[in-house]
C-alpha cells in the first residue's frame, strides 16, 4: 500500500475511534482489533484473506436482516407491500425504536432452507422490493424518522419479470430519492453488497460495512466468467478486484467498518447485533444535529466526489 | 449462497459476450446482420447507419452521433483530458492500463463518452454520447465524472443534457468504485433539475446493467431506438436465471415502450428533429 493510502487509512482510523461508542471501555477491544487489522493491511491483505471475506459474507449462519431487526430494535413494526403490484420478500422494511428514537429500516432478507429461499428470493429484489424501500423512505422523510438500511444481496434479481417491471430504473430511481432525502440516512453492508441491487439502498450519509462483509460492482464468479472465461478463477477475481471491508475503506467508498464478534459474526448473532447498534446509535447521534439541507448536500458532494481520476 | 445464485446476478457487461451473431456479427461491420445487404461506408454514413432495406440500426460511434445530432460545426468538446486512473492496479489476461491504451489507440477517444456544449437546431445544450466500442461502453470513473460535469455545466444555465447511452454496464476493472458511479451520476442528475434544467436520455443499442441502473433511467423524457437492448440484465444471465425461454423481444425497446420504461420508441432519421422539438418545449436557450 502506498505511503498516502496508509496515511487516509490512520486518518480514518482516528475518526472511527473518535466515534464515540469506542472511547468506552466496553469496545476498546474493539479498537484494538481495528488497530490490528490496519496493521494486516500495511502488510497487503492477502488473497485468502479476501477469499475468506467472501466465504463468511456469504455464511449461510450469518445475521440476516430479521435477525438484527429483532435483536436491536423495539416496538418493531414490519411494513408490507409497494402499493402497487406486490410484497417483494427480499425487502424487509418497517419502523421500530431504536435507543428511544423512532426509525425506519429497509434491509434485504436471505433465506436459510429452501422455503425461506423461496420467499425471500435469496435476497435477491425485483423492482417491487426497489418500490416498497422506496415508500418506506418517503414515509420516513415526512415524519422526520432516520433510516437505517441493511445491505446483504447477491444482486438485484435478473428476471422476465424484473426487467418487464422495470429493475433498471426502479434502482435509479431508489438512489436518486435517497439523494434527495432530509432524514439521517445509515446503510451497512452486513453480508453481500452486490452491485446495483445494492447501491439501491446505500446512498447514505453514513455508509459502514461489517468487517467480514463484501462490496463489490460484480461477483467474483461474474467477473471471472467474463474476464478469465472460467468461473471457477472466482478467487482470482476477487483478489482483483478487492471487495473486503478494508480495501472499501481505503479507496473512500465506505465510512467506516462496523467490528464482527472474534471469528465473525456467523458465531454469535447476539454479540454481532451488540456491536452494530451501538455503531448506528453513535452514527445517528452524530447525524442528528444536522438540517436536512446540510444532510443533503453533504450526501450529495460525497457520492459526486467518487472515483480516482487521471489527465493527460 | 449456492455458487449457481451467484453467478446470476452478473449483469455488467456480459452481453459484450452474448449473443454475436446478433450485432457484432462475424460479417462484415458494413454488412447488414438483418437482411445481408452490404454497404459502401458513405452509403451508411448518408443514411445515418441505418440499413435502407431493412431499417435495422447500425451502431453509432460517439463523434458520428454528436455529428448526426448536432448543428454542424457546433461541438465543443469538454473535459476532454480526463483518463481513467487504475485505483487497483487491475489485471485480468491483461493489465488495465494496456487495456486503456489499446482502447484510445482503437477508439481515438479518451474513455467511452464523449461530452461537450453543442447546438441542436440553434437550440443550445450539452451532449453526453456514449461510445461502445471503448471498453463496451462500460461506466468507471471519467464516464461519470464527464457526465457529471456535463450535468452541473448544463445547471449552471438552467438548461438540457441530452444523453445518448450505449453501454454494458459498470467497468469491472475499476471494482466498487465503477459502481459508485451509479450514485455518483444520479446525483449529478439530481442537481441538474433541482436547477431546473432537464436531461433527455436517448437509449442506444445496447444499453444494460450500471448506466440504465442510473443516469440513463432518469431522463425528463426518455428515448430508446429501434431494436435496442436497453435492460439492467442481459438477456444470457436472465436465461441462466430463469432457465425459461426469453420473449423474442426481450429487453428491447419496443417491449420496453409496452411496459411503459420508455416514452418513445424513435428511428435515427427523427431522432435530431425530436430533440429539437422536446428542446422547443423545454423552453431551452430562451
Amino acid at each position: 500500500m502506498s505511503q498516502d493510502a496508509e496515511l487516509g487509512l490512520r486518518d480514518r482510523l482516528a475518526r472511527l475511534s473518535g466515534v464515540k461508542l469506542l472511547r468506552g471501555t466496553k469496545l476498546s477491544a474493539e479498537l484494538e482489533r481495528l488497530e490490528r487489522q490496519l496493521e494486516r493491511l500495511r502488510e497487503d491483505t492477502t488473497d485468502e484473506e479476501i477469499w475468506r471475506s467472501v466465504e463468511l459474507a456469504r455464511d449461510k449462519n450469518r445475521p440476516y436482516t430479521l435477525d438484527y431487526v429483532e435483536r436491536i430494535l423495539d416496538d418493531w413494526f414490519e411494513l408490507h407491500g409497494d402499493r402497487g403490484r406486490m410484497d417483494d420478500g427480499a425487502i424487509v422494511a418497517g419502523l421500530g425504536s431504536l435507543a428511544g428514537r423512532t426509525v425506519a429500516l429497509v434491509g434485504h432478507q436471505k433465506g436459510r432452507d429452501l422455503k425461506e429461499n423461496v420467499a425471500r428470493n435469496f435476497g435477491m429484489a425485483y423492482p417491487e422490493g426497489y418500490r416498497k424501500a422506496t415508500r418506506t423512505m418517503q414515509l420516513a422523510d415526512r415524519h422526520g424518522f432516520p433510516l437505517v438500511t441493511l445491505v446483504d444481496t447477491p444482486g438485484a434479481y435478473p428476471g422476465i419479470l424484473a426487467e418487464q417491471h422495470g429493475q433498471g430504473g426502479a434502482i435509479a430511481r431508489s438512489q436518486a430519492l435517497m439523494l434527495r432525502l432530509g432524514i439521517p440516512t445509515v446503510a451497512v453492508v452486513i453480508g453481500e453488497g452486490g452491485s446495483g441491487g445494492a447501491i439501491a439502498i446505500a446512498v447514505a450519509d453514513r455508509v459502514l460495512m461489517q468487517e467480514n462483509a463484501i462490496y463489490s460492482v460484480i461477483s467474483p464468479e461474474g467477473c471471472a466468467s467474463i474476464l478469465w472465461r472460467d468461473a471457477s478463477q472466482a478467487p482470482k477475481a476477487a483478489s482483483a478486484f478487492k471487495p473486503d471491508a478494508a480495501h472499501c475503506l481505503e479507496l473512500g467508498v465506505i465510512d467506516g467498518i462496523v467490528p464482527e464478534p472474534e471469528g465473525g459474526a456467523q458465531l454469535d448473532h447476539d454479540g454481532a447485533a451488540a456491536l452494530l447498534r451501538e455503531v448506528l446509535v453513535a452514527h445517528l447521534d452524530e447525524l442528528a444535529d444536522f438540517p436536512a439541507d446540510e444532510l443533503r448536500r453533504r450526501r450529495r458532494a460525497k457520492f459526486r466526489s467518487m472515483g480516482v481520476l487521471a489527465h493527460v | 449462497m449456492p455458487s449457481m445464485s451467484s453467478r446470476q446476478i452478473d449483469v455488467s457487461i456480459e452481453h459484450k459476450h452474448a449473443d454475436p451473431e446478433r450485432r457484432d456479427g462475424a460479417g462484415h461491420p458494413n454488412t447488414c446482420p438483418s437482411c445481408g445487404s452490404h454497404y459502401r461506408d458513405d452509403e451508411l454514413a448518408e443514411h445515418l447507419r441505418v440499413c435502407p432495406q431493412c431499417g435495422y440500426h447500425f451502431p453509432v460511434r460517439a463523434p458520428d452521433r454528436i455529428g448526426q445530432l448536432a448543428d454542424a460545426g457546433t461541438f465543443d468538446e469538454e473535459d476532454g483530458e480526463l483518463r481513467s486512473a487504475d485505483p487497483l492496479d487491475f489485471f485480468d489476461l491483461k493489465p488495465y492500463k494496456e487495456r486503456l491504451a489499446e482502447a484510445e489507440v482503437g477508439t481515438g477517444l479518451g474513455d467511452a463518452i464523449l461530452t461537450g456544449r453543442v447546438a441542436i437546431d440553434g437550440h443550445p445544450c450539452r451532449i453526453a454520447a456514449m461510445d461502445f466500442s471503448f471498453m463496451g461502453g462500460s461506466m468507471g470513473s471519467v464516464v461519470g465524472e464527464r457526465f457529471a460535469r456535463a450535468c452541473e455545466r448544463a445547471a449552471e444555465d438552467h438548461g438540457v443534457v441530452v444523453s445518448v447511452s450505449a453501454s454494458g454496464g459498470a467497468r469491472m476493472q475499476e471494482g466498487i468504485l465503477a459502481l459508485m458511479q451509479l450514485p455518483k451520476t444520479v446525483a449529478a442528475v439530481e442537481e441538474l433539475h433541482e436547477s431546473g434544467g432537464a436531461l433527455f436520455s436517448v437509449l442506444a443499442h445496447p444499453t444494460t446493467g450500471g448506466v440504465t441502473a442510473s443516469f440513463a433511467s432518469l431522463g425528463d423524457v426518455i428515448l430508446a431506438e429501434p431494436g435496442a437492448l436497453t435492460s439492467f440484465a442481459g438477456p444470457r444471465v436472465v436465461a441462466q436465471t430463469t432457465r425459461e425461454k426469453l420473449p423474442d423481444d426481450f429487453g428491447l425497446a419496443e417491449s420496453n415502450l409496452r411496459f411503459g420504461h420508455v416514452d418513445a420508441v424513435v428511428p435515427r432519421a427523427e431522432l435530431r428533429p425530436t430533440l429539437a422539438q422536446l428542446l422547443r418545449l423545454f423552453g431551452a436557450g430562451s
